[in-house]
């Protein structure tokens, strides 16, 4: 049931083909070169302003200007980063994986796997 | 301190018929929807019609719950930075599904979070295991909402203790509005489907939005922009003083003279920090988001857009929590509520009464604020009952009682008297739990799908070994880990706090089970993995293919 595909979809033969094939290797490592790196560093990032929160107090309440203090703007970075990875990634998924995923599968779908 | 006595009663008639409005809209709304649900896929996915800006809407509408909305502003109010760490791991969570699986589901899956849990594993098993996860994660998260939507009642219309409402005290009100909010959904789900929730949704992101957003611009504009007064005023009326703007006074707290407990509760702290940046991307009323959508693109936009509803938002009440510190008083919020949950509706008034002309203004505001809170109830809901029938009919009725043979119709029928049946049931348990405290229902919600159905996602999308005893391993390891584990903990027996407070079977000290829980359930997948012999590397090529590349994409 859940893997019935749409009307003149390839089989699995053309599946396995085209996992070895080389521009589906180069759209993988171009995918996991991108998304793991960047996942570790922003749960990195994340977990220090938590870590941070829980054992360095004196820090976190050290005030910058007037009553605004590296906590909140700790806290506020996180969300300037989580805005800004997600406009790099929309950029760089558009430009580099796109193209790639979408020659594959226009390929795939008339045939010539 | 403002007065509800005084003017219950227009403040009342205001925010009912406001929210009569709300339900009226969206009711029409979603027979105009059930006109144009014929098929299963218009039924689970809204016919895949909606664009990415849509879907961004109602992810926002289905994630934003009453317990941000009110909750997150009220620990601000009462207690200052802490609630702000709660927002930031909620926001932070939505990269894990910008990046790691909004675009792989969308392209691979076709209903359910089973549909790719299960693509290439045997599949009564895995739909067996991600139907239990789905309905427990989501009954979890309903009852914490509804118990709460009754908790506000008496609040947001201000029945007083001792006083009633068209005949009806403080406690009956609750169980009214539970049962009342009960019914709503079910209609929403069994008449809609997943197009009249999406509506349901968008129509409450538009509302809250616009509520929040006039309350903060008119907060900062009272201080003229100024957000180190703002935050000066707040610590000095929260009667918490300096310690109200860093963390520490709610999550991690230092107790003096005890130096464990303290270690305890910054583990706890740490704790809640995984659940909350892992979690989001494991709820199934999240993940079925992404398959109203026609491409993975779309997904990708959907995410974008909630992201940026989402955080927005998160700074928002981040203004209204400070802004109600400041305007409203600690003492006063918590004379009203000890958790500050109305510190938001208490802050519309102080604000209505500063720039909507006096009296009138501020309890006119007060009534479109607890209004809107109502309708973010409503709208949560409903994404969540539909997660859990369409888990019910897709996974376990059609694909392991009927091992596929179901047609659509026989699918859909099931899948509207699951609504109807989760639906009372959440009901019945509401009206049971009202008086409980089972806010941490929402943590532990997050805590089970971090646990469970994360691990089995991310070794589905990317490992080629894994099999169907990982799946199953990781989902019930998860998901048994974290229930025990918060079963014995202080949150449900053995302390002040506690669900029950007059036993105490606690031996589990952390009131958050995702460091524990979290590695359990990623151990337990790749245990499971290596222990069986299966492996099918031709339907992982095709998972592959399809996920990355969207062909073959329902």
């Amino acid at each position: 049931m859940t893997t019935e595909t749409t009307r003149g979809a390839p089989d699995q033969a053309a599946y396995t083909a085209v996992q070895g094939s080389a521009d589906f290797a180069l759209l993988r490592r171009t995918l996991r070169g991108f998304i793991f790196p960047m996942t570790a560093a922003f749960f990195a990032w994340y977990a220090l302003y938590v870590v941070l929160s829980a054992y360095a107090r004196n820090f976190m309440g050290t005030k910058v200007v007037g009553n605004i203090n590296v906590a909140l703007i700790f806290g506020l970075l996180q969300f300037v980063t989580t805005f800004l990875i997600a406009w790099l990634y929309a950029r760089f998924a558009s430009r580099k994986l796109d193209p790639v995923a979408d020659s594959i599968r226009e390929r795939m779908e008339r045939g010539e796997a | 301190m403002y007065e509800y006595a005084v003017s219950a009663g227009t403040q009342r008639g205001i925010t009912i018929s406001l929210f009569v409005v709300f339900v009226l809209i969206t009711l029409g709304l979603t027979i105009w929807a059930s006109r144009q649900t014929r098929t299963a896929t218009d039924f689970y996915a809204g016919g895949r019609s909606f664009t990415g800006f849509q879907n961004g809407m109602a992810i926002g509408g289905d994630y934003m719950s009453a317990a941000s909305f009110l909750g997150i502003a009220g620990i601000i109010a009462l207690n200052g930075y802490d609630g702000f760490l709660y927002s930031i791991g909620f926001l932070v969570a939505w990269l894990v599904a910008l990046l790691l699986v909004a675009e792989l589901l969308r392209n691979s899956g076709k209903y359910t979070m089973a549909d790719v849990l299960a693509f290439r594993m045997r599949q009564p098993p895995v739909r067996t295991a991600a139907a239990v996860s789905t309905v427990t994660v989501s009954i979890f998260y309903l009852l914490a909402q509804m118990v709460g939507a009754g908790a506000l009642v008496a609040l947001l219309l201000g029945i007083a203790p001792g006083s009633t409402f068209l005949g009806m005290d403080a406690n009956t009100a609750k169980v009214a509005t539970i049962i009342l909010i009960g019914a709503l959904m079910i209609i929403y789900v069994t008449v809609g489907g997943m197009k009249g929730t999406t509506y349901v949704q968008i129509v409450k992101a538009f509302m809250l939005m616009i509520g929040a957003a006039i309350m903060t611009v008119l907060v900062l504009w009272h201080y003229k922009f100024n957000l180190s007064s703002l935050l000066g005023d707040a610590a000095a009326q929260s009667g918490r003083g300096a310690e109200f703007l860093e963390p520490g006074l709610v999550y991690g707290r230092e107790v003096a003279d005890n130096a464990q407990q303290t270690f305890y509760n910054k583990v706890d702290l740490l704790s809640l920090g995984i659940a909350l940046v892992l979690g989001t991307a494991g709820l199934p009323h999240i993940l079925i988001r992404f398959y109203t959508v026609p491409t993975a693109r779309m997904a990708r936009r959907s995410v974008l857009w909630a992201i940026g509803i989402i955080g927005t938002f998160y700074l928002f009440t981040l203004a209204l929590g400070f802004g109600a510190a400041a305007l409203v008083g600690g003492e006063a919020i918590r004379t009203q509520n000890p958790g500050g949950n109305t510190a938001a509706p208490q802050l519309a008034n102080a604000l209505g009464v500063m720039f909507f002309g006096g009296e009138l203004g501020g309890v006119t505001f007060l009534a479109v604020i607890a209004a809107v809170a109502f309708a973010t109830i409503l709208a949560v809901v409903a994404g969540l009952t539909l997660a859990s029938s369409s888990s019910l009919a897709h996974d376990f009725y059609a694909n392991v009682v009927r091992r596929g043979e179901a047609t659509e119709r026989q699918e859909v029928r099931v899948a509207r008297v699951s609504a109807l049946v989760i639906g009372a049931v959440s009901i019945v348990l509401g009206v049971l739990a009202k008086d409980l405290n089972v806010a941490f229902l929402v943590a532990l919600a997050f805590a089970v799908a971090a646990s469970g159905n994360l691990p089995a996602i991310l070794y589905s999308l990317f490992w080629k070994r894994f099999n169907t005893t990982g799946a199953v391993w990781a989902i019930y390891g998860g998901l048994i880990s974290a229930v025990a584990l918060v079963f014995f903990s202080p949150v449900v027996s053995g302390s002040a706090t506690a669900m029950f407070k007059n036993q105490d079977w606690a031996w589990f000290p952390l009131q958050n089970p995702g460091i524990i829980s979290i590695p359990v359930g990623f151990l337990c997948g790749w245990l499971g993995t290596l222990l069986s012999k299966e492996s099918n590397p031709a339907k992982y090529a095709e998972l592959e293919v399809r996920s990355l590349t969207g062909v073959g994409a329902h």
